[in-house]
């Protein structure tokens, strides 16, 4: 994707380092939304905010686009500091944030225009581009309906296409998929995958797939604080490390849990709540299927089934946002 | 087009999509001109009565009889109608969310507010160009000194502005519309009757000074067609003080 137009000659001025942050809090009163989280994204990388709802994802995003101040910490973007040159850091920034920023009353193409403006796009510039972005986010059909009367989809779309618009090197996507069907999210997920490599990309999601599908590096973030750094393959492989075995018995004891953690090799026992298997952690090389299988059926408990599992992202994300998981640290 | 005449664009564009604008134009002018035909209308049975006592026609003064009380009530008017166009400029953006765009855009909190203000100020400008109509009307069938007129017409021009400013103000404070219209008509009315509060006290300079504040005695002597730099400086630093205060609030928000 070349495009003729440089519009703001922004050219990345540290080339290995584009977004540093170090050691940033952010307190809303006495509610502390994150807590000393740090991480920086190289240049061209893609990394993925993972974390449940609440966890200080869209907090840490709307920081490094200067659109609030942290309480304590520094977060640089490009080598710019947010909160001290916050007019050179958001010329650098695409940001879509969690609810597209669109005006009803203006049809798509007024309201790219707009934003153009907004961001000091010079005509030329901005006649160049605006065809392009709304061709990579297919919003050719809808180009002149009012935002109004579009769908949720569409508004997502339209406020990506906005992100977009001015070429920016960063950009900053606040879960960019929500609200798009299945087709649309893969094309948007293809989009995002041209964009790596020119563009470093931090968007955040709570749909794993989508993290391993186009991130390049994971930050699995929970009650405020980073619980995890990593390749997605990387956070799977190291909890994999520990087998997890799945028991499922017909007549359990009341004291069940507690006589498996008696067992030499047991880590911890989970009951789950959707069935009736219990989780067994085990350590490391240990293989308790067999002790399992003896305890059970000497005791007359009734195996119904012990398969061992492998752990997908979904659990590792699981597991390091439950209060008892153990931290895994990058 | 820098980002201040893109942001005030873009409130004339959504400003007139929304019903909003149209009612209020529509009511100011239609009570404008109910206003000066009342007035005219008592200058005429005036001046008849001025006829059988003095037996001759009277040189009625349109000035005095018609619009010194037309821009007297108009101003009351606006009180009433000005904070229905200002209530929407920050609010809508912050329950919307659009805020978030333009606060993450390279464009600085005085742009933004810049921006707002000549939109709002721009509308309320074509409102009064469309009371023009009266004395375009009266001038047809009479003469009269259009000087005052036009000082009248400046007075009701800079007293809006200040009410459009504290409008802006207010609506900053607030995601909803009904508290900033309902906070910038209590701001108006409590500023307004500060001249009554200063009268109270007296000729004191603590009694000058609130009065000084009111935005009725400058207003007085414009719509007389005296042009003092006294009333100009008060409306055009009312103007500034209350978009600074504007530019404070939305710059605070952020630290929320």
């Amino acid at each position: 994707m070349t495009d003729p137009y440089p519009v703001a000659n922004i050219q990345p001025v540290n080339v290995l380092c584009m977004i540093d942050v170090q050691q940033i809090t952010k307190r809303y009163g006495d509610r502390t939304a994150i807590e000393r989280v740090s991480f920086s994204v190289s240049n061209g990388e893609v990394l993925a905010f993972l974390g449940p709802n609440g966890a200080g994802k869209t907090t840490t995003m709307r920081i490094l686009t200067g659109f609030m101040p942290a309480t304590e910490g520094t977060a640089t973007v490009d080598g710019f500091d947010c909160f001290a040159q916050p007019m050179e850091v958001k010329r650098r920034i695409g940001y879509l944030p969690e609810t597209p920023p669109v005006y009803q009353e203006l049809t798509v193409t007024e309201y790219l225009t707009f934003t153009g403006r907004l961001k000091h796009m010079p005509a030329a510039a901005l006649r160049q581009r605006l065809p392009l972005v709304i061709e990579q986010t297919s919003l050719g059909d809808v180009r002149h309906r009012l935002i109004g009367n579009l769908s949720r989809g569409y508004r997502q779309r339209v406020g990506l296409a906005q992100a977009l618009l001015h070429d920016p090197p960063v950009l900053i996507l606040d879960e960019p998929t929500t609200g798009l069907d299945p087709k649309q999210i893969i094309e948007i997920r293809q989009l995002i995958k041209s964009l790596a490599g020119s563009h470093t990309i931090i968007l955040s999601t709570h749909i794993l797939p989508e993290a391993t599908a186009v991130c390049q590096r994971v930050v699995i973030i929970n009650e405020g604080r980073i619980v995890a750094v990593d390749t997605p393959e990387h956070l799977s492989a190291r909890l994999r490390r520990s087998e997890t075995i799945s028991l499922t018995v017909k007549n359990p004891p009341p004291d069940f849990a507690d006589k498996l953690r008696g067992l030499p090799g047991v880590v911890s026992v989970f009951s789950q709540a959707t069935s009736r298997a219990w989780l067994v952690d085990c350590a490391l090389g240990h293989d308790l299927r067999d002790e399992l299988a003896r305890v059970v059926v000497t005791n007359g408990w009734g195996l119904q089934e012990l398969t061992t599992i492998s752990m997908t992202l979904e659990d590792v994300f699981l597991r390091l946002t439950q209060h008892d998981a153990p931290e895994v640290q990058a | 087009m820098t980002a201040a005449q893109a942001i005030a664009r873009r409130e004339l564009r959504s400003a007139f999509t929304s019903p909003i604008i149209y009612v209020v134009a529509a009511v100011f002018v239609l009570i404008f001109g109910m206003l000066s035909y009342i007035a005219v209308v008592n200058a005429s049975a005036q001046s008849i009565r001025l006829m059988q006592i003095q037996g001759m026609a009277a040189n009625i003064n349109l000035n005095d009889l018609v619009f010194r009380p037309t821009f007297y009530s108009a101003a009351i008017i606006l009180l009433l109608v000005l904070p229905l166009l200002t209530m929407r400029v920050f609010s809508e953006e912050r329950k919307l969310r659009t805020f978030e765009l333009l606060m993450t855009s390279p464009v600085s909190i005085s742009e933004i507010v810049a921006g707002k203000f000549a939109a709002v100020l721009l509308i309320y400008l074509s409102m009064l160009a469309l009371t023009g109509v009266v004395p375009v009307v009266l001038a047809v069938f009479n003469s009269f000194d259009w000087a005052p007129v036009f000082t009248g017409y400046l007075g009701l021009l800079l007293m809006g502005a200040l009410f459009l400013a504290v409008g802006l103000f207010a609506s900053a404070m607030t995601e909803n519309q009904i508290v900033a219209a309902f906070l910038s008509f209590g701001l108006l009315l409590l500023v307004w009757l500060l001249g009554a509060m200063g009268s109270i006290l007296g000729d004191t300079p603590a009694g000058n000074a609130i009065a000084y504040l009111s935005f009725i005695e400058h207003y007085d002597r414009l719509v007389r067609g005296l042009i003092d730099t006294k009333d100009l400086v008060y409306y055009v630093s009312g103007i500034v003080f209350m978009l600074f205060l504007t530019h404070r609030v939305v710059d605070s928000q952020r630290w929320a």
